[in-house]
C-alpha cells in the first residue's frame, strides 16, 4: 500500500482555482520530486496535504496517509499525526524559528506536545538529533538562539524538529532555495542519508535538485499536474512542454560560455577595500585590497557564498558606500569613490540592478513615473514625447508591452518587477551595467529569457556587465571571465570556460562540484566542503581558505599566497598548491 | 504629485472614511453657520429660563445652563473653538514635525543625533508645568493654547517620522534614485514623502483628538480660553456644578465631544487604507 495517496485534490479560492484534480503517490522509502515554476501550485499541494491551508480555501478530493484519508480527521487528531507521522521543513528558516527560545526549547517543545519525552530525556534526544542532521557540537546548540546561527545552521535546525519525531513522510518545500550552494549540497546530502525512515516529498524549481535526489518525479503546471513518471525517462523524454521548458531552462554547467575578447578596459578596481564598523572601536574587513578589471562588452562574474563580500565589491563601484581604500579606474580616468563626488555625467554611464525586484521599485510609482524620472533627470530638454518614446522602447527590450507602464510595482510577478529595473538601468543607456543577484530571485525559464535579453543589449551596444551571483550555472551561461571571492579576497580569476572546465583553487572546485546538475545520469553535486564561512572580523592567518582545505600544508596557515597568473593560461590564482598535480 | 494621486479615489471608496468624514464635515458646517442663524447668542443671559431641560418646543434644543444661556448655541461655540485649536495646533506640529523628522533621518549621522537629542530634552520638560506656567506668565489667549499645544505635540511627530525616513532611505528604490542622479530634494519629495503619507496620516488623526484631549483638559483646569468665549472642555467643566439638578449641562456637550473624537479616531483607520496603494485594487500577481 502506497504511503500517500492524493486523489483528485483540488484547492480553490473563490473563484481561483491554485490545485486542480491531481492524483498521486508516493511509496515508503520513495523520495519524490514535485517540480514547477512559483505559482503552479506546488506548495499548495504540501500544504493541503499538512492540513496547515488557510480557511478561506475550498478543498476537494481525498488525502489517505497510511490508509487514513487525512481530509476527515479535525484539527486535534491532525495535530496528533504532524511531527509523529508527517513533517515539513519551509524554505526560509529564519522564519519557522520562534526567535525568543533556544533551539533545545524549540525541539523539546515537539517531543513534550506529542508525550514523546520530558525533560532530560527529550534533551537527549534533542542533541541526538541535532547530531543526526550534521550540526558541530550539539551540546552546545541546545543553548543557542536562533540569531546565533547561520542560515544552513538553522535550516539544519528546522530539520531536526522536522525529524525528531521520527516522521514517516518529509515534505521539504524549497529546502536549500535560499542557502549557498556548497550548504545546499550538504542539506540534501542529508536528505539523502535520511531516506532509510523517512519517505521525501521534496518540492523544488531547481531541477538539478530532483536529478540528483529523487527516483521519481511529478511536474505541475498552472494548478495542473501534467507529467509524472521516473526521473530518468522524465529528462531523457520529457513529453509535456512544461517539462520540456524547465528542462530547457535548468541552467547547467555544460552550457559554452562567451569568450573573452581584448576590448578596451571600462573598469578597473585596483587594491579596493570595503570595510564596516562592527562595534567597539572593530571595523569588518569586507572587502581586501580586490583588484579586478573589466572591458567593454564583455561579463565580468563575481562569485562566492554569502559573506565572500561580492555586494559590498558592487555597492563600492557604484558609489553607493564609501571605501576604505583604493582606486576605481573608469574608462581610463580615475574616478571619485562616494555618488557624491561622481557628477551627473558620469552617474548616467554607471548603473546598477539590485537582487530584489520589488524593493528596488518606488511603491506609489507607476512604470511609466519610474522610467521616465532618469530621463527627466538627464535629458531635460527632451520632449514628452520623445521621452514617453524612449520609455516605450527601453520597456519593449526587456519584453514588456505598453500596457504595463500604468502598472504600480505590487501589481507586477517578480519577472515583470525586475524586468523594470533593468529597463530602468538601461534607459540611459549606460556603459556599465552592475548586477548584484539581479536574477537569483527569478524562475528558470524567467531567468533565461532575462539574460538572453541582457546579452543582446551587450552585443548591440558595447555594454560592460559587472555580474555579481552565487549560482554558478548562469554565470557560467554569461560571464566571459568570473572571479571566485572568498573572505574579501579573489582566490582566482580567469576566462570563465577555463576556470570551470579545471579549477585550479581548492574552493573554486568545491563551488563548482556542489552545483546539482540537471541530468539523472552524470555526477550528483557533492561539495566536499564542509564547516561554514568563517567571520571576517577574524579571518584566519595565512590563506583564508585552508581550515576548509583538503589540501593545505602548514605553510597554508602561516603565509599567505598572492593571486599570480598561471603560465600558459589566461587565469590567476592565490594558492600554494595552484601547481600541484595532485590537485 | 503624481505618486499621492489616485488618494482621493481611494479615500472615497472606503464607507467609514466617507461616514467619519461626512459626519465631521456637517459638524463643522453647523460650528461655523448654527450660531449667526440661532435667535439665541452664547453670552445673552435670561435669568428668567435657568437650568431649562432641552425642549424643543420652548426653542432651546440642548436647555439652558446656570445662567440661562442657550447650551445648544455655547456647544456650537465650544465645538468651534475646538476645532479650531485641533486643526491649528495639528497643522503646526505636522510641518514642523515632518520637516524636522525629515531631516533629521535623511541627513543623518552627527546632524541627526544632534537634532534628535534635542528632541530628547524637550521631551524631558513637564509639559502641563510648562504650559501652565506659560499661562501664568503671558495674557492666556488663543494664541498660546496653539503655540503650547502644537510645540509639545511636534516632538511625536518628529521622532515618527525619522524613524520611517531612517528605513526609507535605506531601500534600495532610494539608492537606485540617487544612482539615476535624482537629486536630494526631488528624492525626498517622490521616493520618500509618499511613503511616509501612510503613518502621518494616521498618526495626524491620532493627534487631533489628543489636541482636543488636551484643550479640554486645560479649559477644565480654567487655563483654557477665556471667558466669554467658550470651548468644549470649558462647557463640561461649566456642567459640573449643576450636575445633580440639571444633568443635561454636563452630558450633551461631553457626548459632542465624544463624538468628535470617535469619528476622528475611525477616520484613522479609514485614512491609513488610502494612503496604500494597494488598497482597492486587485492583485495581478
Amino acid at each position: 500500500m502506497s504511503l500517500l495517496d492524493v486523489d483528485r485534490l483540488t484547492v480553490r479560492y473563490g473563484r481561483d482555482t491554485v490545485v486542480s484534480d491531481v492524483s498521486f503517490a508516493l511509496e515508503p522509502g520513495e523520495a519524490l520530486g514535485l517540480v514547477g515554476e512559483s505559482g503552479s501550485g506546488k506548495s499548495q499541494t504540501a500544504l493541503a496535504i499538512m492540513g496547515l491551508l488557510p480557511d478561506t480555501a475550498a478543498v476537494s478530493g481525498s488525502i489517505r496517509f497510511g490508509g487514513t484519508n487525512l481530509r476527515e480527521l479535525g484539527r486535534n487528531a491532525m495535530n496528533r499525526l504532524r511531527s509523529v507521522s508527517l513533517s515539513m521543513v519551509f524554505q526560509d528558516p529564519s522564519l519557522a524559528l520562534n526567535p525568543y527560545l533556544t533551539v533545545g526549547r524549540q525541539l523539546t517543545a515537539i517531543l513534550g506536545a506529542h508525550n514523546l519525552a520530558r525533560g532530560p530525556e527529550a534533551l537527549a534526544r534533542a542533541e541526538a538529533a541535532l547530531g543526526d542532521v550534521g550540526l558541530p557540537d550539539p551540546r552546545r546548540q541546545l543553548a543557542a538562539y536562533p540569531h546565533q546561527l547561520s542560515g544552513g545552521m538553522r535550516q539544519r535546525v528546522m530539520l531536526a524538529a522536522a525529524l525528531i519525531g521520527k516522521p514517516d513522510l518529509l515534505i521539504a518545500d524549497e529546502p536549500t532555495t535560499a542557502l549557498d550552494v556548497t550548504v545546499q549540497a550538504e542539506i540534501l546530502e542529508l536528505l539523502d542519508r535520511l531516506r532509510d525512515n523517512t519517505s521525501l516529498l521534496l518540492i523544488t524549481h531547481d531541477l538539478g535538485v530532483v536529478a540528483g535526489h529523487c527516483e521519481r518525479m511529478l511536474v505541475m503546471k498552472a494548478g495542473q499536474l501534467v507529467e509524472s513518471g521516473s526521473t530518468a525517462t522524465l529528462f531523457r523524454a520529457p513529453e509535456h512542454a512544461a517539462t520540456q521548458e524547465l528542462i530547457a531552462a535548468a541552467p547547467d554547467l555544460a552550457a559554452d560560455s562567451p569568450r573573452p575578447g581584448t576590448g578596451d578596459f571600462l573598469l578597473n578596481a585596483d587594491a579596493l577595500s570595503v570595510s564596516y564598523p562592527a562595534g567597539r572601536g572593530r571595523r569588518l574587513a569586507a572587502v581586501r585590497e580586490l583588484s579586478l578589471a573589466l572591458r567593454r562588452g564583455e561579463t565580468l562574474a563575481v562569485v562566492g557564498e554569502s559573506g565572500s563580500g561580492k555586494t559590498s565589491v558592487a555597492r563600492a563601484l557604484c558609489g553607493l558606500l564609501s571605501p576604505a581604500g583604493g582606486a576605481v579606474v573608469f574608462a581610463g580616468e580615475r574616478i571619485g569613490a562616494t555618488l557624491a563626488e561622481r557628477d551627473l555625467r558620469l552617474k548616467r554611464r554607471i548603473q546598477l540592478v539590485f537582487q530584489d525586484p520589488a524593493g528596488s521599485l518606488s511603491p506609489g510609482m507607476t512604470v511609466a513615473e519610474i522610467l521616465r524620472e532618469p530621463l527627466r533627470v538627464h535629458e531635460p530638454h527632451l520632449a514628452r514625447a520623445e521621452v514617453d518614446r524612449l520609455v516605450e522602447t527601453a520597456l519593449a527590450d526587456v519584453g514588456l508591452g505598453p500596457e504595463y507602464l500604468s502598472r504600480y510595482p505590487h501589481e507586477l510577478s517578480g519577472g515583470q518587477a525586475q524586468r523594470t529595473a533593468i529597463a530602468r538601468a538601461l534607459v540611459l543607456k549606460p556603459e556599465l551595467l552592475v548586477c548584484d543577484e539581479a536574477v537569483a530571485a527569478l524562475d528558470g525559464s524567467v531567468r533565461t529569457r532575462l539574460l538572453d535579453r541582457l546579452k543582446a543589449v551587450q552585443a548591440g551596444t558595447g555594454l560592460g556587465i559587472l555580474f555579481i551571483a552565487h549560482d554558478l550555472a548562469v554565470v557560467k551561461q554569461i560571464a566571459h571571465r568570473v572571479a571566485v571571492m572568498y573572505l574579501g579576497r579573489i582566490v582566482e580569476a580567469g576566462a570563465t570556460d577555463t576556470v570551470f572546465r579545471a579549477p585550479r583553487h581548492p574552493y573554486t572546485r568545491a563551488l563548482i562540484d556542489a552545483v546539482p546538475i540537471p541530468d539523472p545520469l552524470r555526477s550528483r553535486g557533492r561539495s566536499g566542503l564542509t564547516g561554514e564561512i568563517p567571520s571576517p572580523l577574524a579571518p584566519p592567518p595565512g590563506c583564508a581558505f585552508h581550515p576548509r582545505c583538503r589540501w593545505s600544508e602548514p605553510r597554508c596557515a602561516s603565509e599567505r599566497p598572492t593571486l599570480d597568473r598561471v603560465e600558459g593560461e589566461r587565469r590567476r590564482v592565490a594558492c600554494w598548491r595552484a601547481d600541484d598535480p595532485e590537485l | 504629485m503624481s505618486a499621492f494621486g489616485g488618494m482621493g479615489r481611494r479615500l472615497g471608496s472606503i464607507p467609514v472614511v466617507r461616514w467619519t468624514l461626512g459626519i465631521l464635515l456637517a459638524f463643522t458646517v453647523l460650528a461655523i453657520l448654527g450660531p449667526a442663524l440661532s435667535p439665541h447668542t452664547a453670552i445673552d443671559a435670561d435669568f428668567e429660563r435657568i437650568l431649562e431641560p432641552p425642549s424643543l418646543s420652548a426653542g432651546h434644543w440642548f436647555g439652558t445652563d446656570q445662567l440661562g444661556r442657550d447650551l445648544f448655541v455655547r456647544t456650537l461655540e465650544g465645538l468651534r473653538t475646538t476645532l479650531l485649536v485641533a486643526v491649528v495646533s495639528s497643522a503646526v506640529s505636522l510641518v514642523i514635525g515632518v520637516a524636522y523628522g525629515l531631516v533629521a533621518g535623511f541627513v543623518g549621522g552627527r546632524v541627526d543625533a544632534v537634532m534628535m537629542r534635542f528632541v530628547d530634552a524637550l521631551y524631558a520638560l513637564p509639559f502641563i508645568f510648562f504650559v501652565i506656567l506659560l499661562m501664568v506668565v503671558f495674557e492666556r489667549s488663543f494664541l498660546l493654547i496653539f503655540i503650547a499645544i502644537g510645540a509639545v505635540n511636534w516632538l511625536d511627530m518628529a521622532r515618527i517620522v525619522r524613524g520611517q525616513t531612517l528605513s526609507l532611505k535605506q531601500r534600495d528604490f532610494v539608492a537606485a534614485a540617487r544612482l539615476s542622479g535624482v537629486p536630494t530634494a526631488r528624492i525626498l519629495a517622490t521616493h520618500i514623502a509618499p511613503n511616509l503619507l501612510g503613518v502621518v496620516l494616521v498618526y495626524l488623526t491620532l493627534t487631533i483628538p489628543q489636541v482636543i484631549l488636551v484643550e479640554s483638559f486645560l479649559s477644565f483646569l480654567g487655563l483654557g480660553v477665556q471667558a466669554p468665549a467658550t470651548s468644549l472642555g470649558t462647557l463640561v467643566a461649566g456642567g459640573v456644578g449643576p450636575l445633580e439638578e440639571a444633568p443635561w449641562v454636563l452630558l450633551l456637550p461631553s457626548a459632542v465631544l465624544f463624538a468628535i473624537l470617535l469619528c476622528f479616531n475611525f477616520l484613522g483607520d479609514g485614512l491609513r487604507d488610502a494612503a496604500d496603494v494597494r488598497f482597492g485594487r486587485s492583485d495581478t500577481l
